[in-house]
């Protein structure tokens, strides 16, 4: 007499009581699910993603939030200190001091925040080209990448905005510094994302479940996008948050040394550059500089957070 | 000639401690705004030469300094001839003036600075010129030539780089440690604050802050006039720049050597020596921080070059004669052979200190073999 099996239709549901995952589970949580779980256990670094986003709204909606207009002068107002009506002081033109850091927080940061992309764009698909294609195509384009990265950043920074600033492709003043800064930024910005980029995908190109896509006869596109794309996206994301900071900091820099935005327009950097030259009316530094440190303090402190919860192998360094 | 090890080593205390010796006289003399005799200057650089070189020999490095040599040397003129061409494509030329020169006048002075040869002619003229040490003459500073304003200002920027650096591992180092052998305390905490505050303040926020402070008197009156806001002319006009510059590499150096700290006590060997009974500093200092150092050192290539493109903006705000002023200036004047100039010299300078790094690591950990 044959035996009879029960044949198990994947189709079927499961008897009651029995749990496909085994008599032990845990709701599936995914990487990324809990890298949030660890990021939200970090006060610090919720604290300065909050603050980011604050300082992000206000950039945006800098036209409503701000009280006065950042280039109207008023003679009777110049160098006041802090005060209930101007909240910072106002400038040696009598500007509104508060309504000019709102206005530099909205140059600053978009500078800041897009030119960390386009680095992103340019040094990501050169670094996964380099790091994909391997061998000779690879050494070339490190090379290239070594070349570059012996010039001091600031010497190629200062040179590309000269020959920038030399070139006369735009009417408005302020359009034509925000485009100098941009392409000297991302000029100079992509070469240490390549690298990281390069050697995240050669890592991953090695690990097993890449061996595996290959040998099921997965596509090079498909490989990259559905299975390398996503493993490093985490490391990126960090770097990315390191890289925007350091952006706002270079512009700062070059609209300080007055290579950048000119006065009336505001940024950070220009505010800081009023508030040296004003030397003994404090308030003018202070609080420029205080905007741009806090913003530098959140992003390393986000930074810092999403490096131990994305990131962990990366932790302590 | 064959030594024993001890020999060896012995040989390269000497040269450490005699260099450190050496350097502490000088630093001394500068301070106390004595000249520093040519004399000693050359035994300096004698000195350090000959423990590099002893460095080098005793790691069997020889192959590898020179493969190094040859490849910054490539690097360089890469440099050079990228700067070069840059300038040279940038539209309109170094004389154009609001009030446009008789051409007569433009093309004499464009025919002085040889202006008017092909590009291929100037660029080998530069080349050959670089070589021998002559880097033409200044558009802007007449009669002057270049070799002459680097040789006057790169001193100034040296001293500044130079301090800042020692003022960073001096700084550093030791807040590291401490925050180390502290942690997961408010102590640890409020340190590892204080070096994260010092990489987000932008020099060009607390440079000025601090003239306003220590040289204006606001807010408190009695630091009035207390330290100078501008100039180099004796070691009381080193304090502001210096502390300035060097905040920022101090706070990465103690993150930096906290981590590192932090990973090596955890090692077994340390674990002997506290079982052994090793005082708790000796401890930190002796076994642990020098285990520690190799991340620092690391760090130190990257940091000479921030140390020197942040003196720009240092060099300018305090009003100091170095030569990051010339960068800046030089650019927006077009002066080319002052940019190019200046551009080699950092160049050089920054691959150079690279190298010393290199060599550095083998000696501070003989396990490192670069081939």
């Amino acid at each position: 007499m044959p035996i009879s099996v029960p044949t198990l239709n994947p189709n079927d549901p499961l008897p009651e009581g029995v749990d496909a995952a085994g008599p032990v589970s845990a709701p599936a949580r995914s990487l990324w699910s809990d890298g949030f779980r660890r990021l939200r256990k970090n006060r610090a670094a919720v604290v300065s993603g909050i603050f980011i986003l604050f300082i992000c709204l206000m950039a945006a909606f800098a036209d409503v939030v701000a009280p006065y207009s950042f280039e109207t002068q008023n003679i009777d107002e110049m160098l006041q200190g802090p005060s209930a009506k101007h909240w910072f002081g106002t400038d040696s033109l009598g500007r509104d001091l508060l309504s000019r850091v709102i206005y530099g927080a909205r140059m600053s940061m978009s500078v800041g925040v897009l030119t960390a992309i386009v680095s992103l764009l340019i040094g990501g698909i050169y670094g996964a080209i380099s790091g994909w294609v391997g061998g000779r195509v690879d050494a070339a384009m490190m090379r290239a990448i070594d070349i570059l990265q012996a010039v001091p950043e600031l010497l190629l920074l200062i040179l590309v905005m000269v020959v920038f600033n030399s070139v006369d492709v735009f009417e408005s003043p302020e359009l034509k510094a925000l485009t100098g800064i941009f392409l000297a930024l991302s000029i100079v910005g992509w070469v240490g994302l390549a690298r990281i980029v390069r050697g995240q995908v050669m890592q991953v190109k090695q690990s097993l479940y890449v061996e595996a896509a290959q040998a099921l006869g997965a596509k090079g596109r498909v490989v990259l996008f559905r299975h390398i794309f996503p493993n490093i996206l985490g490391p990126i994301i960090v770097v990315l948050t390191f890289q925007i900071p350091s952006n706002v900091l270079f512009e700062s820099f070059l609209s300080f040394i007055g290579l950048g935005l000119q006065p009336p327009f505001s940024s950070w950097g220009v505010l800081c550059n009023d508030g040296w030259k004003a030397k003994t009316d404090p308030h003018l530094i202070i609080f420029p500089g205080l905007a741009l440190y806090l913003t530098m303090l959140a992003f390393n402190l986000l930074g810092d957070g999403l490096r131990d919860a994305f990131d962990p192998k990366m932790k302590n360094r | 000639m064959s030594l024993s090890h001890q020999q060896y080593a012995l040989i390269g205390r000497v040269l450490a401690w005699g260099l450190a010796a050496l350097l502490a006289v000088a630093i001394g003399l500068d301070l106390a705004d004595y000249e520093i005799p040519g004399a000693l200057r050359l035994a300096l650089v004698g000195w350090g030469f000959a423990a590099v070189s002893f460095a080098i020999i005793r790691q069997n490095m020889l192959a590898y300094v020179t493969k190094r040599l040859v490849e910054a040397a490539l690097v360089v003129w890469v440099i050079a001839t990228l700067t070069f061409l840059l300038l040279r494509f940038i539209p309109g030329g170094p004389f154009d003036t609001e009030k446009a020169l008789p051409p007569e006048v433009k093309a004499n002075i464009e025919a002085k600075y040889g202006l008017n040869d092909p590009l291929t002619k100037q660029y080998a003229d530069f080349i050959v010129g670089a070589v021998q040490g002559d880097l033409g003459e200044s558009y802007k500073y007449i009669g002057r030539s270049v070799s002459d304003i680097i040789g006057e200002s790169l001193p100034v920027s040296a001293q500044l780089g130079f301090y800042s650096m020692l003022l960073a591992f001096a700084i550093g180092i030791p807040l590291g440690v401490f925050a180390a052998s502290k942690h997961n305390t408010w102590l640890d905490t409020g340190a590892m604050f204080a070096a994260i505050s010092g990489v987000a303040l932008p020099s060009f926020v607390i440079g000025p802050l601090l003239v306003t402070v220590f040289s204006f008197g606001v807010p408190f009156a009695f630091l009035h006039g207390t330290l100078p806001p501008a100039l180099w002319e004796s070691s009381v006009y080193y304090v502001l720049p210096v502390l300035t510059l060097g905040m920022r590499p101090a706070a990465i150096i103690a993150r930096l050597t906290r981590s590192s700290v932090l990973e090596v006590i955890q090692s077994d060997f340390v674990r002997t020596a506290k079982a052994k009974g090793v005082a708790h500093l000796t401890l930190l200092y002796k076994h642990v921080l020098k285990n520690s150092l190799i991340p620092v050192l690391t760090i130190s290539g990257p940091l000479v070059a921030g140390i020197l493109s942040g003196s720009f903006v240092i060099e300018i705000i305090f009003a100091i004669p170095g030569m990051g002023k010339h960068l800046v200036q030089s650019v927006t004047n077009r002066d080319y052979p002052l940019i190019l100039g200046v551009t080699l010299v950092y160049a050089v300078l920054l691959v150079i200190a690279n190298l010393i790094v290199d060599i550095l690591y083998t000696v501070v950990d003989p396990r490192i073999k670069l081939t």
